[in-house]
């Protein structure tokens, strides 16, 4: 196995394109060790992106949004109040990921190219509308977070792209969001069905909705129904009975150990309630 | 591939070793450097047993590789005491019995010494939170969180 430490993005997409055989690049790498000592990949060129430039950083951009590097763990995500305070269901979805130890490694990027359904910390950044930077073969390219996962384990990244950034936008203000799992036990477990919402409110009315589901279909999905279900509404029961109605129509589960199909499709429904009420909270400035 | 030349710092010496790229870092402290007191339960960092830390943060030394430590400050199970005299989480552990086959109490006294660290008074509920992914088969944990919380308790009053 080659092992690579390139010292810039466009180094990286160079290696990886002109590497033969499988090749995986090498953030958190708690997936991609796990994947190595079970013997499912192994990979005959590992790419470590963490000696690039840029890639521990957590900072605002000029127009008040977040750029978070490729190599931000989960447990940075969780120390940063700021961050926190703008974006909590993005956080949160992170933390849920793993135990303390693998949240000393653990990134968004690994997560989101891992390509699980059930990736925690996926729904809140597509709820967030946030997007990837990739560096490919042709330059530089902007791309929605909800356009990365293909299926499980598979995602739209081309031989040679590589993702060096994730961008959120500026939260401003009366805004808010959250994000559930549902899991048998508490700690250290895979959602069996998750869903993060974020939304903004002009007085009690909700003016800006997006819902995404997780673990409930081959991929995270965006819910561009359920957030209309909430949009002019004051989450009254009307607004909850439709949104959990159109979230659960996008479901298309799988059946496994963890949880049927009609179970995630239910809990599915269920979590978009709670977590519509606590994204409601948190925009109108309630403590949550 | 050759091996690569790693130079770190372990528990405040400076070390060097060469390293297989595929090697995780706890097989380089433990075939490498001969400090087998981090332990593999799993291999894929479930199980907490190889618990250290690098650069003051806590990780599984199983999920990240032996290359990737160049440069870094990695404390083991090995730094803790301070020569003869125990950590107070190692002599609250003895007093608690708060292990039986040992096997997985390196992990917890690293994970646990993390914890306190950066939480000099946690809730047990903390306490139980952070050390989830520190599996024991053989204590069901209550005296495992009792010594933790004494610990912090005797280790506060002496600050």
């Amino acid at each position: 196995m080659d092992f690579h430490t390139p010292s810039s993005f466009e180094d990286a997409s160079k290696l990886a394109a002109e590497a033969t055989g499988l090749t995986r690049f090498l953030a958190g790498g708690t997936d991609v060790l796990v994947q190595m000592r079970s013997g499912t990949v192994l990979p005959d060129t590992l790419i470590d992106l963490k000696l690039i430039p840029g890639t521990q950083g957590i900072t605002r951009t000029p127009d008040g949004g977040w750029r978070i590097g490729i190599a931000v763990s989960g447990a940075r995500l969780g120390d940063h109040a700021e961050l926190i305070a703008d974006w909590p269901g993005v956080v949160e979805g992170m933390e849920l990921v793993g135990s303390t130890q693998v949240q000393g490694r653990a990134t968004l990027v690994g997560n989101l190219c891992n390509g699980s359904p059930a990736a925690d910390s996926v729904p809140g950044l597509v709820a967030a509308q946030a997007s990837v930077e990739i560096t490919g073969l042709t330059g530089v390219r902007t791309v929605p977070v909800e356009d990365i996962p293909a299926g499980p384990g598979k995602t739209t990244l081309q031989p040679g792209d590589v993702i060096s950034g994730i961008l959120i936008p500026p939260r401003g203000e009366h805004a808010g969001d959250a994000y559930q799992r549902f899991t048998p036990r508490t700690e250290m477990d895979i959602a069996v069905a998750g869903c993060a919402i974020s939304l903004r409110v002009d007085g009690d009315t909700i003016s800006e909705a997006r819902v995404a589901v997780g673990a409930v279909a081959p991929t995270v999905r965006l819910v561009p129904d359920a957030a209309a279900a909430l949009i002019g509404s004051t989450l009254d029961d009307a607004a909850i009975d439709a949104l959990v109605a159109a979230v659960r129509a996008a479901c298309n589960p799988i059946d496994d150990k963890r949880g049927t199909a009609e179970f995630r499709t239910e809990v599915a429904g269920v979590l978009a309630k709670r977590v519509a009420k606590i994204a409601y909270g948190r925009a109108k400035g309630e403590a949550q | 591939m050759s091996k690569i030349h790693v130079t770190t710092v372990v528990n405040g010496d400076e070390v060097e070793f060469l390293a297989d790229p595929r090697e995780t870092l706890l097989d380089c402290l433990r075939d490498h450097l001969g400090l087998t007191g981090s332990k593999e339960g799993c291999g894929t960092g479930d199980c907490g047993a190889c618990s250290v830390t690098v650069d003051g943060v806590l990780i599984s030394s199983c999920l990240m590789l032996g290359v990737e430590a160049q440069g870094k400050r990695i404390e083991t199970i090995e730094g803790m005491a301070n020569g003869e005299e125990l950590h107070p989480l190692q002599r609250k552990f003895v007093e608690h019995a708060a292990l039986q086959c040992g096997f997985c109490t390196p992990g917890i006294l690293v994970a646990a010494k993390a914890l306190l660290e950066k939480n000099p008074d946690p809730t047990e509920t903390e306490v139980r939170y952070w050390l989830a992914g520190n599996l024991c088969r053989c204590t069901g944990y209550d005296k495992i969180i009792r010594a933790v919380m004494d610990a912090a308790s005797e280790m506060r009053g002496a600050a």
